[in-house]
């Protein structure tokens, strides 16, 4: 553990280490996340059954992560009491887990929901609409893991305000496939699919804006949940 | 993932200087009031330049690590210092709006207002009763037994030790246990009806247990005294305070609602100390 990193310098380099370790998980985690995600829309898009049942496998590897990291973090926080940077860390830890895991769970979706589409042999066409969307929810999670990684706090907020743009797009969305199933009701059924795929990316996003919040907590002690973008960025440049 | 690792930040606070206390230690109404004071052992400065306002009835928990001033400060609170010939205080102390080092303050009545309770407990070699009866008589609190007897029960009762001693009054006091004649040393403060009680780490040659008694107390006693707690446990100082100072080599460095400081501290210094970066 390096003295200059923000976790080291305990008289207990075995609490150190417990940290960073940790910190080291929660990241790993993100990574096994991001492929998650990854994977989910390639299988959409390239109507690939092998790589959305893959998706649908490996959620348990993520929440199984998800267990063992809440375990050490229980673990830290009866052993060693953890006080300011420390415990913010802690609690940011086992917040951004459960927010992975949930990430998790919404790609599994997408597996799932591809698995059905290529039952009804529906083809990618449907699922192109959700391109542009899938693109803006992979990189909001992508800037969140690093704003993470990084603790950077201009980072986070930056990559909060995508998540507005995630929203207007989910909504045009809807709006398209609404107006799709209008005009030809046999599209409903796959239609139905794809609008519950956009949901699992919108939700994505908002789970990513979630990690961003707990690193503004983490870095400043700040809590800027629930209250708009423009006071978030006020509230932590206080 | 290793990329992501690699590019950690690195921590933008620096140490800085700590010449003047960080975050609220002044208040607006409060019980004991101290502006610049400096104390020294002979050529050895305890304390410099401490202002700190403590507060009514609430808690006030100073930590930092060993040598730091903390206890000096606290035995400065009511005259215990006059007691070494070589210690200097100078600076402003005042009690309720009154110079703690005036001339004029009889030091014995300043301790009966300002009672202390010690590290290791001190129980006089007299009985239960005497023990807690010692400090009415000497300062004539009490007219009559009958008045005694009361003040004994009550002060007893404050402590949460009468019930568990009600049937041995009579029987020496060094007889009860480490956390019971703990209890019965701030039942004796208790009972010369002080206006602050100081503690001195008071649990610390305690057992959980008994620890978590005299924490439960002093949350009790909060109600009517004010209380200011020296302490080397972080956790005791997060639980039964409500603000905490933090010194660092004679200085106070930071102070703060207990919950900000334990969660959220400004200065590097007291990150590092509650974090256990340092000794």
């Amino acid at each position: 553990m390096n003295q200059d990193t923000p976790l080291g310098g305990h008289i207990s380099k075995r609490f150190d280490n417990e940290l960073e370790d940790i910190r080291h998980q929660v990241l790993a985690m993100g990574g096994l996340v991001e492929t998650q995600v990854s994977n989910g829309l390639r299988g959409l898009f390239e109507s690939d059954s092998e790589i959305a049942q893959r998706v649908v496998q490996d959620d348990d590897k993520v929440d199984r992560m998800e267990v063992n990291i809440d375990d050490q973090c229980l673990k830290i926080l009866a052993r060693r009491q953890p006080a300011a940077s420390d415990l913010r860390l802690v609690v940011a830890i086992i917040k951004t887990i459960n927010d992975l895991e949930r990430i998790g769970d919404q790609a599994e979706k997408l597996g799932r929901n591809q698995l059905e589409l290529i039952d009804d042999d529906a083809g990618s066409s449907h699922c192109m609409k959700l391109e542009h969307l899938g693109e803006l929810v992979s990189k909001m999670l992508n800037k969140a893991l690093d704003s993470f990684a990084r603790m950077d706090v201009d980072e986070a907020l930056k990559t909060i305000g995508l998540d507005e743009k995630i929203n207007d797009e989910y909504d045009g969305m809807m709006r398209q496939l609404i107006t799709h199933m209008m005009e030809d009701p046999r599209t409903i059924r796959n239609a139905l699919r794809v609008s519950w795929c956009a949901r699992a990316l919108e939700r994505i996003g908002d789970h990513s804006k979630n990690i961003c919040e707990h690193v503004v907590f983490l870095v400043q002690g700040k809590d800027v949940r629930h209250i708009g973008l423009k006071e978030q960025v006020e509230m932590a440049s206080k | 993932m290793q990329q992501r690792i690699n590019k950690t930040a690195s921590p933008s606070l620096s140490l800085g200087d700590f010449e003047s206390t960080i975050g609220e230690n002044l208040l607006d109404n409060s019980k004991i009031s101290t502006r610049d004071v400096n104390v020294s052992y002979g050529d050895k400065q305890a304390i410099y330049d401490a202002s700190l306002d403590i507060g009514h009835n609430q808690v006030i928990a100073l930590i930092g690590p060993s040598g730091c001033g903390k206890s000096t400060f606290l035995r400065c609170l009511n005259r215990m210092n006059d007691t070494i010939a070589i210690c200097k205080v100078s600076g402003k102390l005042m009690l309720d709006g009154e110079d703690i080092y005036d001339k004029k303050m009889d030091p014995v009545l300043l301790r009966a207002r300002v009672g202390m309770v010690f590290q290791k407990p001190n129980p006089f070699p007299k009985s239960i009763y005497d023990n807690v009866a010692y400090g009415p008589r000497i300062h004539g609190l009490a007219r009559s037994n009958a008045e005694v007897d009361e003040i004994v029960i009550t002060s007893l009762e404050k402590a949460g030790l009468f019930e568990e001693v009600k049937d041995r009054l009579n029987a020496p006091g060094t007889s009860l246990s480490g956390g019971q004649q703990q209890r019965l040393c701030i039942a004796r403060t208790i009972a010369v009806s002080p206006e602050i009680i100081l503690m001195d780490e008071p649990a610390s040659a305690l057992d959980p247990i008994a620890t978590a008694i005299i924490e439960e107390l002093i949350d009790e006693l909060r109600q009517n005294y004010t209380i200011v707690i020296v302490t080397h446990s972080m956790q005791q100082a997060a639980r039964v305070s409500q603000r905490t100072a933090y010194f660092h080599m004679g200085r106070i460095v930071e102070v703060g609602d207990t919950s900000r400081i334990f969660t959220n501290p400004r200065h590097e210094m007291t990150e590092n100390y509650i974090t256990g970066k340092f000794g």
